[in-house]
């Protein structure tokens, strides 16, 4: 679509950018100068370049937070974005049944994350929580806080139940779009519900699926209270994501300089990933298009 | 049949996503040590003892009047600026847009761990600490771009002839906008609302960060029951199904909006 040029569209935008900016600039350009710094006391700092970073590249444990970082993300975008457009897909279009499911579905995006990890706790354990004895009925021994599988597969299922919504929530918004003359003119032409799906449904539900995938990924790749509270990264270090690590070393460990410079780096990461996917989804957009 | 089978497929969808907070419901009508000592499907003895604390103790439920004013003035600043801007975004392109629009989405890839210390210290320095302004201010953070981004979709999903049309009818932005173009989105508002007033109602971080006492958010006071005696796991379950009944009312006065979808043959 060709858009209008008009650089007075800034003054739409300019209330957007005042309070995105206030918040975003000066906290992060906080962070970079402590990054940058040995900080002893609030006026006792040494300059020290890029020593942190340095550091933080060539840390062993950092590596691996960040290769369990990058499956978990993975397979949290295999899983989700798959099953949250055939859940939409099955969703009732109208009347109470579309009501019911949009607020059912809904339900488990509105806990708070603290209580989300604590709430599986219960519900995994095997004494007294319904999905960890039902597991344990079926004769398979299953404890998330004994063993390392055990830990990711309860994780991953916290991640699915909690997350899934979201992806359905979108695609069903944009599903919902979509005009009804469009399904008629199909209907006409005696398209298959394959390619109803694939040539209307799917590059319509580009905008909301966009959003959902980059959504997805940064929130997962920065996921922090939820597993923390459940697992607290362990057994060992099998579910120590790197927020988890980033909060240990900061936190545990005092050291401003060198969680300053990780953080920026962690940012970066996201950020990289992100344009990468936002690149790539526009070009599939495309694509379709032609 | 094949419809049934899509409908069976669903229903079971559905009874997943209740388990655990069917399991939530269960412990919040127990004791504590009701709920320590065994394992049942259903409470042989409810009590709505851990409710009524949660309804009588101020501490309580002042988190839940904190957590809905910060969370509505977020949803309100967030729709009112993302409104205008997502149209110049559709619409319009201009000095700087592509990256603009990107940037916007940026600002939620920080980890918040470290971020926190410069975020107390910029809003110690406008005296904002322990209001709910700093929070809806702070959420803005991540929920204005959001809003942007969801708008934007759908509001390029709007054909511009109709933007065309109604400018050669002689009316002036602001009516357009309102009378015309904005029922025309109201999915996308719909969406937008619900997700501005999940993402603040359930962050923690920051909520807990910039407040003490006179603003202190509900989730925050549910980590009060992490104590040295162990959790109260019944005063918890209940207070966590509390937090659920604001946003399933939110998202129950959107679902005409969800449901409803886009009618171009209105116009």
């Amino acid at each position: 679509m060709n858009k209008w040029e008009d650089n007075k569209a800034w003054f739409l935008v300019i209330p957007v950018f005042l309070i995105v900016a206030v918040s975003a600039i000066i906290p992060l350009m906080t962070v970079v100068n402590y990054s940058i710094q040995d900080i002893f006391g609030p006026d006792n700092r040494i300059f020290v370049g890029i020593e942190w970073y340095q550091e933080a590249l060539s840390d062993h444990r950092l590596h691996a937070a960040f290769q369990r970082q990058l499956l978990f993300s993975g397979l949290v975008l295999l899983i989700e974005i798959p099953l949250g457009i055939l859940i939409a897909l099955t969703m009732p279009k109208r009347g109470w049944g579309a009501s019911l499911s949009l607020v059912l579905v809904a339900l488990p995006l509105l806990i708070p994350w603290n209580v989300i990890g604590t709430i599986w706790i219960i519900f995994m354990r095997p004494d007294i929580g319904l999905l960890g004895s039902a597991i344990n009925g079926l004769g398979i021994p299953f404890d998330h806080t004994a063993a390392s599988l055990d830990a990711w597969v309860t994780v991953m299922l916290m991640e699915v139940w909690h997350w899934t919504p979201l992806v359905v929530l979108m695609a069903y918004a944009g599903l919902q779009a979509i005009p009804e003359a469009y399904f008629q003119a199909a209907r006409i032409d005696g398209a298959s519900a394959w390619s109803v799906f694939r040539y209307i449904q799917l590059p319509k539900m580009r905008g909301v699926l966009t959003i959902a995938i980059l959504l997805r990924f940064m929130d997962s790749f920065l996921i922090y209270a939820e597993p923390f509270v459940l697992t607290g990264g362990g057994p060992g270090n099998s579910t120590t994501f790197l927020s988890i690590y980033l909060v240990k070393q900061a936190v545990g460990q005092f050291d401003l300089g060198p969680a300053s410079a990780f953080s920026i780096i962690y940012f970066l990461i996201v950020l990289l990933a992100c344009w990468i996917f936002y690149q790539a989804l526009l070009k599939v957009g495309t694509g379709d298009k032609q | 049949m094949k419809l049934q089978k899509r409908t069976v497929g669903l229903i079971i969808y559905f009874i997943l996503l209740l388990l655990p907070i069917y399991w939530m419901l269960n412990m919040s009508l127990r004791t504590n040590s009701d709920i320590l000592s065994m394992f049942t499907f259903y409470p042989h003895e409810p009590t709505i003892d851990n409710y009524i604390k949660i309804f009588t103790d101020k501490s309580w439920y002042s988190g839940y009047l904190n957590s809905l004013y910060y969370v509505s003035m977020n949803v309100a600043i967030s729709l009112l600026t993302a409104l205008p801007a997502a149209y110049a975004f559709s619409r319009y392109s201009f000095l700087g847009d592509k990256h603009l629009f990107f940037w916007l989405l940026t600002n939620r890839m920080a980890p918040p761990a470290v971020f926190l210390l410069p975020f107390f210290q910029l809003y110690s320095t406008f005296n904002l600490i322990d209001t709910h302004f700093a929070v809806a201010l702070a959420h803005c953070l991540f929920n204005v771009p959001l809003a942007v981004w969801i708008l934007e979709g759908f509001m390029s999903g709007v054909p511009r002839e109709i933007d065309e049309m109604a400018y050669i009818d002689g009316y002036s932005f602001p009516r357009f906008f309102l009378t015309v173009f904005t029922p025309l989105i109201r999915t996308g508002i719909g969406v937008t609302a619900f997700f501005c007033f999940m993402f603040s109602w359930v962050e923690l971080l920051l909520a807990r960060t910039l407040t003490t006492t006179a603003a202190k958010p509900i989730a925050a006071t549910m980590t009060r029951t992490v104590s040295a005696s162990g959790l109260d796991w019944g005063l918890l379950a209940a207070a966590g199904i509390l937090t659920i009944v604001p946003g399933a009312l939110v998202i129950w006065f959107v679902r005409n909006h969800l449901a409803k979808g886009f009618a171009l043959g209105r116009v």
